[in-house]
């Protein structure tokens, strides 16, 4: 049961007429997906093949490719530490190590609820804010010891409602008119822009 | 002209990132204006102006642009927003904060060259910034300004928000290039395929950084020339700089490009305001981790492309990384190592395999289990990826991953060296076992 719910399959859809060409549309279809299951399911990456028009093997050739893909259901809330050059400096080592003792799981490791997985990861753009950390790909800017478990137990007692279940990214989703959009344009078809008029 | 912030004016603004935020602080005027003009003398504008590419090369926009073939359609435009160089952070803040403008960017560049359709590629771990940038897009479709005959003109094209999901190696221009049409991020081999003659689809495609797009506004409203006079002789403008590491202030700071020093941005009491706790400068990254590093004697330098480049680093992607006196230089050096380690596509022998070895052994000598002959192996290898560590880079890679990977050994190397020794001075004798199994 894994397969796309009606509103996604249409959502899939109206996403793939937005690229020139179907295949393009294969890593916003497996977001959808992940979104959907909170991973990548076996029988999603099948019918994101049929949908693109590629095979399954190609897909699992691409997922595989991108780090933010699962394909085992990972814990509620992913937590990624950042490791990268300025975290490291201002700390993330002893933030990791804290993570790791409050959680009681090491970096790649998921608690026996299923509620966390915790993982150190590369630099994450937020380096003038170290160190620093998103759970869900949502940030925690200048994390401390304290504020980790604080976050930590919010988490736990389902406060934190800002915070997304693993595998939902943006919460605003792009939406093109279909009066307004002025249309996918094909690689295949060669047109002088008209406003360059004879250019 | 005292013009400080172009690109970051609006930050202090609580409601920016909305449509009314931005017309109310002079928004879509430069788009405003375009239109009005001839599309290649929008394109002229950004020449006079001479933009460099904020994304890490440097490379003139205008001139770039300048490269699609002519008569070959469709164009594309593919916004590079996959921030990931570590130390890196300014993409991020322009979407969050500012979507709206980085869209108008988007459109005068389409404008100009005739670009029937943009690809805004936001990287996948940036939430919220993907949400900012949705929302922009559809209130600016709804408003008009996206889509079919935009302001109501002749000029039509749509802008399709991407979102990546999780590879530093994207951010190259080709392998973003291969993520958007749904393959493995695999930077191609260049030439031939320069994306501005033969880029998404086999077609003419411009790929641009965040940054600089976001400078297009400002440039056409205010015309080329009034920005080429802000900033240095080439390097023109403002430009953002993120300090981070061991500075009192760490924080993203927009300046006026090729004239302020690295002194007054990480000292200054405006700017980072010095090193944290007191401590003394070791030394610190000029422009991300694929840079080489920069010491005391260096801090005099403008913040200007051509200056940099001729010392021996680059200013990449506005990155300065402080280390002071306490850093561990072989720690900080594995770290950068283990990122592009990590991080390789693997599409090549010199870095998928070397990048692994260096990170092995660098990890060995912080481990204290390093072997006599360690740091010979470590310069033979990086002399594999990067023959006679030139700068810039001699290739023997697809793509400057590679060699971006020897830069902090060389100068880690170059300058701390004994600290490498004393690691393996005090290293135990292990039996040997081959580097690369495991
Ligand atoms: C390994 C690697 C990673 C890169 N990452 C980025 C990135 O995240 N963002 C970016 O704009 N440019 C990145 N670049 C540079 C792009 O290849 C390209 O030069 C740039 O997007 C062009 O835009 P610009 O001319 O506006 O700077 C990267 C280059 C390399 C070799
Ligand atoms: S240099 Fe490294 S990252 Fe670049 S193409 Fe080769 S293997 Fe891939």
């Amino acid at each position: 049961m894994s397969r796309f719910i009606d509103e996604n399959l249409r959502l899939a859809r109206e996403i793939i007429a937005r690229y020139p060409k179907p295949r393009s549309a294969m890593i916003p279809l497996l977001h959808l997906a992940q979104e959907q299951n909170g991973y990548v399911p076996q029988d999603a990456m099948e019918e994101v093949a049929e949908l693109v028009g590629v095979s399954s093997a190609e897909v699992l050739g691409t997922l595989s490719f991108y780090e933010m893909f699962k394909q085992i259901q990972p814990g509620r809330y992913q937590v990624n530490i950042c490791h990268g050059i300025s975290c490291f400096l201002c700390g993330a080592g002893e933030l990791l190590s804290h993570a790791e003792e409050k959680l009681g799981i090491k970096s790649g490791g998921t608690t026996p609820d299923g509620m966390f997985s915790l993982e150190a990861v590369e630099c994450i753009a937020a380096c003038t804010e170290a160190p620093a950390l998103q759970v869900n790909y949502r940030y925690s800017h200048r994390s401390t010891s304290e504020g980790f478990d604080e976050l930590v137990d919010a988490l736990a007692a389902g406060d934190r409602t800002d915070i997304p279940e693993h595998g939902i990214l943006a919460t605003v989703r792009q939406r093109i008119p279909s009066e307004r959009a002025a249309g996918a344009s094909s690689p295949d078809v060669s047109e002088v822009p008209v406003w360059l008029g004879e250019g | 002209m005292a013009v400080d912030h172009i690109i970051t004016k609006r930050f202090n603004i609580v409601d920016a990132h909305t449509l009314d935020g931005y017309l109310a602080s002079g928004g879509y005027r430069g788009l405003r204006r375009a239109l009005e003009m001839v599309p290649s003398d929008v394109h002229e504008e950004v020449k006079t102006a001479s933009l460099l590419g904020r994304g890490g090369a440097g490379f003139p926009a205008g001139v770039k642009w300048g490269f699609c073939p002519p008569g070959v359609w469709p164009r594309y435009l593919v916004v590079n927003g996959d921030e990931s160089e570590p130390g890196t952070y300014k993409d991020r803040l322009l979407m969050e904060r500012d979507p709206h403008q980085l869209i108008e960017g988007c459109l005068i560049a389409s404008y100009a060259l005739g670009l029937s359709q943009c690809f805004l590629y936001v990287r996948g771990e940036m939430a919220e910034a993907q949400e900012r940038v949705a929302a922009a897009l559809n209130e600016a479709y709804e408003a008009g300004y996206i889509g079919k005959n935009i302001c109501g003109t002749d000029f039509s094209v749509d802008i399709v928000l991407h979102w990546g999901a999780g590879a530093y190696i994207v951010g190259e221009e080709t392998a973003l290039l291969e993520s958007l049409e749904g393959r493995r991020g695999m930077p191609r081999l260049k030439p031939p395929a320069f994306p501005a003659s033969f880029g998404l689809y086999g077609k003419p495609t411009i790929v641009n950084n965040v940054e600089t797009l976001s400078n297009l506004p400002w440039i056409i409203e205010h015309g080329g020339a009034a920005f080429a006079e802000l900033g240095g002789e080439q390097s023109t403008g403002t430009r953002m700089f993120a300090v981070s590491g061991h500075v009192k202030r760490p924080g993203v700071y927009e300046v006026e490009f090729g004239v302020t020093t690295f002194r007054e941005i990480i000292y200054a009491d405006e700017y980072a305001g010095g090193i944290a706790g007191g401590r003394e400068l070791k030394c610190f990254i000029p422009g991300g981790a694929s840079a080489p590093w920069f010491y005391e004697e260096h801090l005099d330098l403008p913040l200007d492309k051509a200056t940099v480049d001729q010392a021996g680093s680059m200013l990449g992607s506005g990155a300065i990384v402080v280390m002071d006196e306490t850093t561990d230089a072989v720690a900080a050096c594995h770290n950068l190592v283990r990122f592009f380690a990590r991080e390789s596509c693997g599409k090549c022998t010199p870095c998928r395999e070397g990048t692994a070895w260096m990170e092995q052994i660098l990890s060995r000598v912080l481990h204290r289990q390093a072997r006599p002959d360690d740091l010979d192996l470590l310069l033979d290898i990086c002399d594999n990826i990067s023959p006679g560590f030139a700068w810039p880079p001699k290739m023997t890679t697809i793509c400057p991953l590679g060699p971006s990977a020897v830069s902090p050994v060389i100068s880690a190397l170059g300058r701390f060296k004994d600290e490498f020794e004393t690691y393996i001075a005090q290293s135990q004798a292990r039996p040997r076992i081959p580097v690369a199994s495991g």
